[in-house]
């Protein structure tokens, strides 16, 4: 981490593992608040449990609420629509977003709430020990899934754009820039903003599917993942395994 | 405690208990209500709806009780006085993060009327089964304050009292009242000002603070520059999680315990009826104490010696009082629409003969019925 950035910190290091992405996002995130001026004093962030709950809590030098499990945007409402002054923000993990939090998330999108989700995917139940979420890869190696997954990854991201949130994009810790860029952008409109940033995690996804090292997992990112235009030209059998990033709204909705 | 005027012009009204329990929440201030249907709950949910409209108060009827609970407590640490109300399936829901407001300190209201259980069970009849669920819903070992009221009025008091007391001793406070009290309509008198507390703040202060006489620190609200970390893992008094520290833990834990245990005087109240002569002593609470009174008084034009001890807060438990009182008594004889939960907590405390009278069948304890029970006994 560039140590221009350390005045949004709490003095104490981060509990990431080695190779972690969720320390890529957490920098991508900072820069976004840092490039637009926002005062984090005053920012909510809100995580719920897991790894990427860690990311702004206790890390991020601001309010934070570390909720209970999937609950994170349930409290997050109540805090933004006593005081819309705040500007909060949730950080949190596909598992807890999504397979034990989803009903929330797609409440907080049909009510339009003015909130920016960020979901850091690393794929799996991290902390737990790698057991296999909504969000894992078709076929991968989990605690829980020693034969291969049998599904495929949901589409969150299509979905909410389809529900009508006004900003929703995908990018990976291996596009730093657009996450960046897509972070601001977020931030800048009003209503509810979702952001998919999808994270590696070499402690328990890498070293069950030969991906040994954590460059070896960037790597898979960056095979794995494809612009939307590039989507757009491959077939139903091509795009299978493929990780689609962009944005999938515009705003203009 | 600072006077605020009524919301409602002072004078009588006929309320039911759910709509009572609405106006005492907006009489103490109550801004933010967070709820989703449930029977026999709702009307508590619709009336707060429509009135927020003119106190200004935030509504928002969220997707499960578990957003609801959540975004109270949400809410709570926004700044707000926050409540939602729910009934046994509801409550049973919002268990896991009512013992995150605990560990957190997180002054809500959370209103259960009680319908009878298990399950879906009969939701539109009566019990109170909820008593210990309310005290041990939630996994760990902690500390939370109950009432219960008897009457329509006492709905609309307590529920201001609840507010109070979730502001001072940072705590969830439940209203434990009953289908038959929330349907209940009833003549009702609005005074013209109510005692009410607002939560202490001190800038700069540790948020989980010890060096506080009675265990309960400041509380900060978010967008003040406090730099807040709120977390339901163990924390230190700055937040900072402590998720291995043996000391960190006990510490805590004693504390959230304390505050409420060692102020347990301040927070019990209960009434006593006729227990001067009384060789047998009814305890009763909520609707179940109106019945029992009915009965005692009828049984005493007979030349019996009753009296009757009516718990209108369930937690912390009166012990000491139960103690007290049942000295000079012989026999003990404990009612409820329940299988004895509070007969159960009355033996822990009591050497002599105690007596539990259930009735679980959806209906409430009829006067006769105890009269018949009691003639029994003797």
């Amino acid at each position: 981490m560039a140590r221009d950035l350390e005045k949004y910190l709490r003095d104490r290091p981060t509990r990431f593992c080695a190779g972690c992405g969720h320390g890529i996002l957490l920098g991508a995130i900072l820069r976004a608040i840092d490039e637009l001026g926002i005062d984090i004093d005053d920012m909510l962030f809100v995580c719920g449990i897991g790894c990427a709950g860690w990311i702004p809590s206790p890390n991020f030098n601001g309010d934070s609420l570390h909720t209970p499990h999937g609950r994170a945007i349930a409290f997050a409402t109540g805090a933004k629509m006593f005081n819309p002054k705040l500007k909060v923000m949730v950080v949190s993990g596909d598992g807890d977003l999504m397979d034990i939090g989803g009903n929330h998330l797609l409440h907080a999108v049909w009510r339009n709430i003015d909130l920016t989700v960020i979901c850091a995917n690393n794929m799996l139940y991290g902390m737990t020990g790698g057991q296999a979420c909504m969000l894992t890869p078709k076929d991968a190696y989990t605690q829980t899934t020693t034969q291969g997954n049998p599904y495929y990854p949901f589409k969150f991201c299509e979905v909410l754009a389809v529900a009508g949130a006004p900003y929703v994009a995908r990018y990976a810790v291996t596009q730093p820039f657009q996450l960046i860029r897509s972070i601001k952008k977020a931030l800048q409109t009003t209503g509810f903003t979702f952001i998919e940033a999808v994270s590696t995690c070499p402690t328990q996804f890498g070293r069950r599917n030969q991906l040994d090292t954590p460059s070896d997992m960037l790597k898979f990112l960056k095979e794995k993942c494809i612009t939307r235009k590039k989507a757009a030209s491959l077939s139903k059998e091509e795009l299978k395994g493929k990780i689609v990033t962009g944005e999938f709204t515009d705003g203009e909705d | 405690m600072v006077l605020r005027k009524s919301v409602l012009l002072p004078g009588t009204y006929y309320f039911s208990g759910n709509e009572a329990i609405a106006e005492g929440a907006i009489a103490a201030g109550c801004n933010y209500y967070g709820g989703y249907p449930i029977t026999p709950s709702t009307e508590v949910m619709e009336r707060i709806s429509v009135r927020f409209i003119d106190t200004g108060g935030v509504f928002m009827q969220m997707e499960d009780e578990l957003g609801a609970i959540g975004s109270i407590i949400g809410a709570s640490w926004a700044g707000a006085k926050a409540m939602t109300a729910t009934s046994g399936p509801g409550f049973s829901l919002m268990q896991e993060s009512i013992g995150y407001a605990v560990m957190t300190e997180t002054p809500i209201v959370v209103v259960n009327v009680q319908r009878a259980g298990p399950s879906t069970g009969q939701s539109v009849r009566v019990a109170s089964g909820d008593i210990m669920q309310a005290k041990w819903g939630s996994h760990g070992d902690y500390q939370i304050i109950a009432f219960c009221p008897w009457s329509v009025q006492e709905a609309y008091n307590q529920t201001v009292q609840a507010f109070n007391l979730a502001e001072k001793y940072r705590v969830p406070v439940f209203l434990l009242t009953e289908e038959a009290i929330g349907h209940l309509r009833e003549r009702i008198e609005v005074s013209r000002n109510m005692e009410i507390f607002n939560r202490k703040k001190k800038p700069g202060a540790a948020p989980f603070g010890i060096e506080e006489s009675d265990g309960v620190p400041p509380m900060p609200t978010f967008g003040e520059g406090e730099k807040l970390l709120i977390t339901g893992s163990t924390h230190d008094e700055y937040g900072i999680r402590q998720v291995s520290s043996p000391s960190a833990q006990a510490k805590l834990t004693s504390r959230l315990n304390n505050k409420i245990l060692n102020n347990r005087d301040k927070i019990i109240d209960y009434e006593v009826h006729y227990i001067d002569d009384a060789d047998l002593l009814v305890i009763a609470y909520g609707f179940t104490a109106r019945s029992a009174l009915f009965a005692i008084e009828e049984l005493r034009q007979r030349g019996k010696r009753i009296g009757m001890l009516r718990l209108k807060t369930l937690w912390p438990f009166a012990d000491k009082t139960v103690k007290d009182i049942s000295g000079k008594i012989e026999k003990i004889f404990v009612p409820e629409m329940n299988r004895g939960q509070i007969a159960g907590e009355v033996m822990k405390y009591v050497c002599g003969d105690v007596v539990s009278y259930s009735q679980t069948n959806g209906e409430v304890i009829h006067p006769e019925t105890i009269v018949e029970q009691i003639r029994r006994l003797s």
